[in-house]
């Protein structure tokens, strides 16, 4: 499979601290690669600097074998990366319908002199926003919460919409961080089935999650790190047996 | 839906403000409806990149001043006709917006706050001391009035009696609030209102958020020189206090009390306050600190002012309390 997503060297300090070191990793085609570690870890660092909410202190990206380091995070969500973020992260009060139409914004054209004039590509570029957002409501979910405010709805209802707005940017990759945060048992369960549901688009998925069930169940692949450092990679079988990792988890001799 | 005022009620109050030199022919009350046009204008102006974007600029009355310095000096000393100076000094104020904005919308939040302030104050020095000029603190005086506009087989529609400069000032208040509208209800509104929600996640859907900052920011100046153009036509002299940070905290204080984000607000907002002090009589020197006041107190008491109130109430009622 071919790689979308390849950080080479890839390294953030902050002051003298390595948030991120060295770090090379890829993101294929079609897969769900997750990225783990303890607290701390440098993963939503890695996040940031993947779209460019953060620059790198050292080392490269590439996407779609276009070098994107250095690119800011409209550039990186127009080319195709979109996020979640740790921390809910919505438009308070826009309702769940306007909150996807705005989602779409980077994908038409029409500027504000065609808003001025109600011009042909304004009508179109409004009419294929509201129809994608429409469907992607559908896809995540929330049919029935249209046309409440995005503050108004549960958490669980809240983490789908903001992976829906991700969605509805119309990405290749796309990076969850910790969708599953605060959810119940059942909850999870869903959030995964639509994870899978967004893979099975051809959506590929980094994701960052602390729930070691939900991982190892839907990861291809995984990343490790520790202390901002790769530690370890691979299926999920392989790195649930690789004793470093154990050891960054969990700490020396001990076991469960 | 949605607390939207209906299309029925707007239709409305536009017939009414078409029909209102009809009942209200005391040049009094028609001078003050004309400054409340005009000061709509501005207030609404700022609306939109403060109320809708977010972002508070407190340099309104230096957009304000330019407007109505450039237009006065073009006819003034160039002997410009009103027509082509009302564009031409509306560009340059959103000219301006836009040369400012580059580097003050860098900075967010409380920091494009001081910095707005601090260009305001430089404009109005700038132009309190460029004599030469702007004859300083002795003011412009003498500025023409609008041009008759000929109109062929009838004759010419002349600016003046007041209830012809009423027209005008409606006239352009109206076009001011059709092109926010327009705006407002399109995608490019949308990704304004995105950006005063969330400006992060705003960026991380692909909206660029320092480039729709600064289309705000220009379009907003552009209609406050319009604002600025009016008024110097109408009372014919400007003064360097005129363009100063009064301006801005006044258009500031008519959006907050009337509904920050909303349409109406800022003119209703600007109704109350120039109606209110101008038939009571206020003492001027008490003038800011009755609104600071009043300030303070809708800031705790209703955040989103009067419409944003009634609008939120609205909501609330079918469903019983949120």
């Amino acid at each position: 499979m071919n790689a979308i997503l390849k950080a080479e060297g890839l390294s953030r300090f902050f002051g003298g601290l390595a948030a991120v070191m060295d770090l090379d990793f890829e993101v294929k085609a079609g897969e769900i690669l997750s990225l783990i570690g303890p607290n701390g870890a440098g993963k939503t660092t890695v996040f940031n600097l993947i779209t460019g909410a953060l620059l790198p202190t050292r080392g490269r990206l590439q996407f779609f074998e276009k070098e994107i380091t250095g690119l800011r995070p409209h550039d990186t969500a127009a080319l195709g990366i979109a996020r979640t973020f740790q921390t809910t992260s919505l438009f308070p009060d826009e309702t769940v319908l306007d909150t996807l139409i705005v989602g779409f914004r980077c994908r038409t054209r029409m500027g504000v002199f065609d808003a001025l004039l109600k011009t042909g590509r304004a009508r179109g570029d409004e009419e294929r926003s509201r129809r994608k957002a429409e469907e992607t409501l559908a896809f995540i979910g929330l049919g029935d919460r249209a046309s409440e405010l995005a503050k108004n709805i549960p958490q669980e209802a809240q983490k789908r919409l903001a992976v829906g707005l991700a969605l509805v940017t119309e990405p290749k990759l796309l990076l969850l961080d910790e969708p599953m945060g605060g959810l119940t048992e059942e909850e999870n369960a869903g959030m995964m089935r639509l994870v899978q549901k967004i893979r099975g688009e051809g959506i590929s998925i980094l994701l960052i999650e602390h729930k070691m069930k939900v991982v190892m169940k839907i990861s291809d692949r995984i990343v490790v790190l520790n202390y901002g450092r790769k530690i370890a990679e691979g299926t999920p079988g392989e790195v649930g047996r690789n004793p470093e990792v154990v050891e960054a988890y969990l700490g020396v001799g001990d076991a469960e | 839906m949605k607390g939207k005022p209906s299309s029925w009620l707007i239709a409305g109050l536009v017939v009414l403000a078409l029909v209102l030199p009809q009942f209200v022919t005391n040049k009094y009350y028609l001078n003050i409806l004309i400054m409340s046009g005009i000061w709509s204008i501005v207030a609404s102006s700022l609306n939109l990149v403060l109320g809708y974007t977010g972002q508070v600029n407190l340099a309104h009355g230096a957009f304000f001043g330019i407007g109505a310095y450039a237009s006065a000096l073009m006819m003034l000393k160039l002997q410009m006709n009103f027509w082509l100076a009302l564009p031409l000094a509306a560009a340059l104020a959103g000219f301006f917006g836009f040369l400012i904005g580059l580097p003050a919308l860098r900075t967010k939040g409380s920091y494009f706050a001081i910095g707005t302030l601090c260009f305001n104050i430089i404009v109005t020095l700038i132009i309190d001391r460029w004599e030469g000029l702007t004859e300083g603190a002795r003011g412009l005086m003498g500025i023409p009035g609008p041009a008759p506009i000929p109109v062929p087989g009838i004759g010419q529609i002349a600016f003046k009696t007041l209830a012809a400069q009423y027209y005008l000032v409606l006239g352009f208040l109206l076009l001011t609030l059709f092109v926010m509208r327009r705006i407002l209800n399109s995608l490019v509104g949308r990704t304004f209102r995105a950006i005063r929600g969330n400006e992060e996640l705003a960026e991380a859907v692909g909206i660029p958020a320092r480039r729709v900052k600064i289309l705000s920011f220009t379009t907003s100046c552009f209609f406050a020189g319009i604002g600025g153009v009016l008024y110097a036509s109408y009372i014919g002299f400007l003064s360097p206090e005129l363009t100063d940070y009064h301006v801005s905290f006044d258009s500031l204080v008519y959006i907050m009390i009337g509904g920050v984000g909303t349409m109406a607000g800022p003119i209703l907002g600007t109704l109350l306050f120039v109606t209110i002090p101008e038939t009571l009589h206020v003492a001027a020197e008490y003038r800011l600190f009755v609104y600071g006041l009043i300030l303070i107190l809708m800031i705790i008491y209703l955040p989103r002012g009067i419409v944003g109130g009634i609008g939120s109430l609205a909501r609330k009622k079918p469903k019983g309390g949120a």
